[in-house]
């Protein structure tokens, strides 16, 4: 696994026999952390804190009741999302997720306006106020939701890697998925196709240590879970998924492995997320001093901080990050609110695209 | 005494076959196990072997011979030194099922290479082919015109399919858009949802409507919901095929009419054809259709003959029924198989003065409302024939738009006359009673009447 100076990862090392076993079949490189330009990093840094600033203004507009039924918060993981698509080309690699799903969007550069309006239920929302938190999409981008049953996205993106290579397209898909999903039958089915197929496509296991609130090793009886692929010859690499260089490092390895042609490969994000599985989690299953503890030693944008200080970056530059973070935020909550709710005539609109 | 061979039933929907080829000739010895001649089902060509030993002292069938039926005596099988009696002339099985035979002659062996596709086609002539085949045709049409279209599914390739609706697409269209998936049928419907959601045009088989409860969730939490919340940004051009309903024999778990689930579903378009210009027809326009579509056959009318429009543009409008047969009297709404019992309860109905009209729904989501509420109101009776069970069915669908919006041309009660409400037992005669049929639905259109 790529160790990187933020955070010391709890996983066991491959036993010996196993890497003999498997020493007959050539495996993806060890990822190295990736060597970010100082523009680069920069770009990290505001790219993650748009992620942890939306999400808190969310947060809030929740509290407010602007914002209803669920909606699960990315905070905590945004080095994830960050680390892994700026390695992606928007419009050509396509990106499927469940339903914590709105990093994953900001991440893609979608507009934050019509994605704080989705979550508000307005009619200039991304899905005119109809998918709400959980149904958010946009082809454009190539970014196909959005998914709410849990472990849907994992097949779904299968198919959307079938495309890219019955197209001959070049596309990869990156398919995102919890340690909840990863115990979901239809994972092992889609794991089996896309090896047998050599489909493009990137697993990504976002293992946040829980799944709503039962912990990983409550539920998972190999709980190393970038090992899950192995049987299906999928090879597995876990990753400091608190670190965006570390991740970066991983999407460039995979992305290699898979545009070659060698067919899917999973990566084991470990990572956390600061706040309940949704709004309505009261998170009484962990300690406060465990959140507090990943927040004080792991943070990704603290992470990502200390590396832009060592370059030389200093506060001041940082504090002008924020300033426009928060602007952009602050906008997407206005717009949010004050954006019409969707006229009662589009109930009925969109059930099927043609007319019988 | 001589040991009777008789003609084999290969499959739980076999009536006839073709054999196709002796392997052995009359004074030959034979032991258990040995091959002694090829039958061709619609299916499939199947070796035949012998159970017992002894002499062949005669062959009744010559090789070659069509429309085989099944239980006909075809060899005599003598312990040596016996001689060799007279074969019983009769078939001693009878069939399984009763299943009506309109526009339906014996089905040949089936063509084993799809129709070439014709350019000046709508002239109006017509062919006979199988429903199989047409299922088939229209699939390998639609791939000639469009190289987004693929078919995925179990069998489906090498295999020719397991009930052969893709026979010969391999050999065409090769294993690029013709592909083998392992038996799993959650993770292969989700692999064509997102294939369609990334802008192909899959054909997704399921090798029955059965397996597909495994894959329901795709098929409407991913297929059918996802034009309406991305707001008609995202859109699922998909169509998921394959046999549904009752086969023969083959049990509770094999034999269920999924229609009713499917047409509650809003974002789905659901058809179910009854003859082959039909399936031909309204297939092609589901695979060009821009919504998800449940495409569903009947496996008991794979091998049954129809007239089909020659030519490569024969598509019908989804979400129009047909009137099948013209009628003052009362009205037999049904889809599917059922539209073939309707119109021989019709022909019984006419023997006895009363004029029933037929109406074949063919697409069951968006239902065709004003051609039912149309007949209604030109005959005031109406019943519901349904091979399926009668609760919460398409029927009672059919007679909720009877009371809602045609309680005034109502001169009685609509009845359902489905299947019974139990699940499908195996035994021959439970299962016949189980059934709905042709008796059935007399019987039904008489309690209307009042006569």
């Amino acid at each position: 696994m790529a160790t990187t100076p933020a955070k010391k990862s709890a996983s066991k090392k491959a036993s010996v026999s196993e890497d003999a076993a498997r020493a007959n079949r050539e495996r993806p490189t060890e990822p190295v952390p990736y060597k970010a330009t100082k523009e680069e990093l920069l770009k990290f840094y505001r790219d993650m804190l748009l992620i942890r600033r939306f999400e808190e203004k969310a947060g809030q507009l929740y509290g407010l009741g602007l914002i209803g039924g669920f909606c699960h918060l990315y905070i905590g993981q945004e080095a994830v999302a960050i680390g892994l698509q700026s390695a992606l080309t928007p419009g050509k690699d396509s990106v499927i997720t469940g339903y914590r799903d709105h990093g994953h969007m900001l991440a893609y550069g979608i507009d934050p306006n019509v994605i704080m309006a989705e979550l508000t239920g307005r009619a200039a929302g991304i899905s005119k106020g109809k998918g709400g938190s959980m149904h958010m999409f946009s082809t454009e981008h190539k970014f196909y939701g959005g998914h709410g049953i849990v472990g849907a996205q994992v097949s779904l993106g299968a198919g959307l890697a079938f495309g890219h290579k019955y197209a001959n397209d070049g596309g990869v898909c990156l398919a995102y998925f919890g340690d909840g999903a990863s115990n979901q039958g239809q994972v092992y089915e889609s794991f089996n196709m896309a090896e047998l197929w050599k489909l493009p496509i990137i697993f990504v296991i976002e293992n946040n240590q829980y799944a709503m609130g039962t912990s990983v090793n409550r539920a998972s009886s190999e709980d190393q879970l970038y090992r899950r692929g192995e049987s299906f010859r999928i090879p597995g690499i876990q990753v400091d998924g608190m670190d965006v260089l570390a991740v970066r490092g991983a999407a460039e390895v995979a992305l290699d492995w898979v545009r070659s042609g060698k067919g899917p490969v999973l990566l084991e994000m470990k990572t956390y997320r600061y706040r309940g599985h949704s709004m309505s989690d009261p998170a009484k299953y962990r300690s406060r001093d465990e959140v507090q503890s990943v927040r004080d030693n792991s943070d990704p944008i603290e992470g990502c901080k200390a590396y832009l200080t060592e370059m030389g970056v200093g506060e001041d530059a940082l504090k002008v990050i924020e300033k426009e973070i928060r602007q952009i935020v602050n906008q997407s909550a206005d717009f949010a609110e004050t954006s019409p709710e969707p006229d009662l005539s589009e109930l009925y609109t969109d059930v099927l695209v043609e007319q019988y | 005494m001589a040991i009777e061979l008789k003609m084999p039933a290969l499959s739980p929907t076999m009536e006839e076959g073709t054999l196709a080829k002796w392997l052995v000739k009359e004074g030959d010895s034979v032991k258990s196990g040995d091959i002694l001649a090829e039958i061709e089902t619609d299916k499939a060509t199947m070796e035949f072997e012998a159970v017992d030993e002894g002499v062949i002292s005669s062959i009744n069938v010559a090789a070659g011979t069509d429309g085989v039926k099944v239980g006909t005596v075809i060899a005599l099988i003598t312990n040596e030194g016996e001689e060799a009696a007279a074969p019983s002339s009769q078939p001693v099985v009878s069939d399984p099922l009763e299943i009506p035979a309109h526009n339906a002659p014996p089905a040949n062996a089936s063509n084993p290479k799809p129709a070439e596709s014709s350019a000046a086609a709508a002239n109006g002539e017509m062919q006979t082919v199988t429903l199989r085949e047409a299922l088939r045709d229209a699939m390998a049409e639609e791939m000639r015109r469009d190289d987004r279209v693929f078919v995925m599914g179990e069998e489906v390739a090498e295999y020719q399919g397991a009930y052969k609706v893709t026979q010969g697409l391999l050999d065409e269209f090769g294993s690029r858009r013709v592909i083998d998936t392992p038996i799993t049928e959650y993770g292969f419907a989700g692999v064509g949802t997102g294939a369609a959601m990334g802008g192909l045009r899959p054909i997704i088989e399921f090798m029955t409507f059965n397996f597909a409860m495994q894959a329901i969730d795709h098929i409407i939490n991913s297929a059918a919901k996802t034009n309406y919340m991305s707001g008609g940004q995202m859109r699922c051009p998909i169509v998921f095929r394959g046999p549904n309903g009752a086969a023969a024999r083959v049990g509770a778990q094999h034999s269920q009419n999924y229609a009713p689930w499917y047409a509650s579903v809003p974002g789905l378009i659901v058809i179910a054809p009854y003859d082959a210009a039909d399936a031909k027809g309204l297939l092609k326009a589901a695979i060009r259709c821009e919504d998800p579509v449940v495409f569903l056959e009947n496996e008991l009318l794979y091998g049954r003959s129809y007239e089909v429009p020659v030519g490569d543009d024969h598509v019908l409008p989804i979400g129009k029924a047909r009137i099948m047969r013209e009628g003052t009297d009362v009205t037999i709404v049904s889809y599917s198989i059922g539209v073939g019992l309707s119109l021989e309860a019709a022909d019984r109905l006419a023997e006895e003065g009363i004029s029933a009209e037929v109406i074949d729904l063919r697409t069951i989501r968006p239902l065709d409302k004003a051609t039912v509420l149309a007949s209604l109101s030109k005959t005031n009776r109406l019943v519901v024939a349904e091979e399926g069970w009668p609760t919460c069915s398409v029927g009672s669908e059919i007679l909720a738009i009877c009371m809602e919006e045609g309680f005034d041309d109502l001169d009685a009660p609509v009845l359902r006359i489905t299947n019974e409400d139990v699940p499908m037992p195996y035994a021959a005669n439970l299962e016949k009673a189980m059934l709905v049929n042709a008796d059935k639905i007399v019987a039904g259109v008489r309690r209307t009447l009042g006569v």
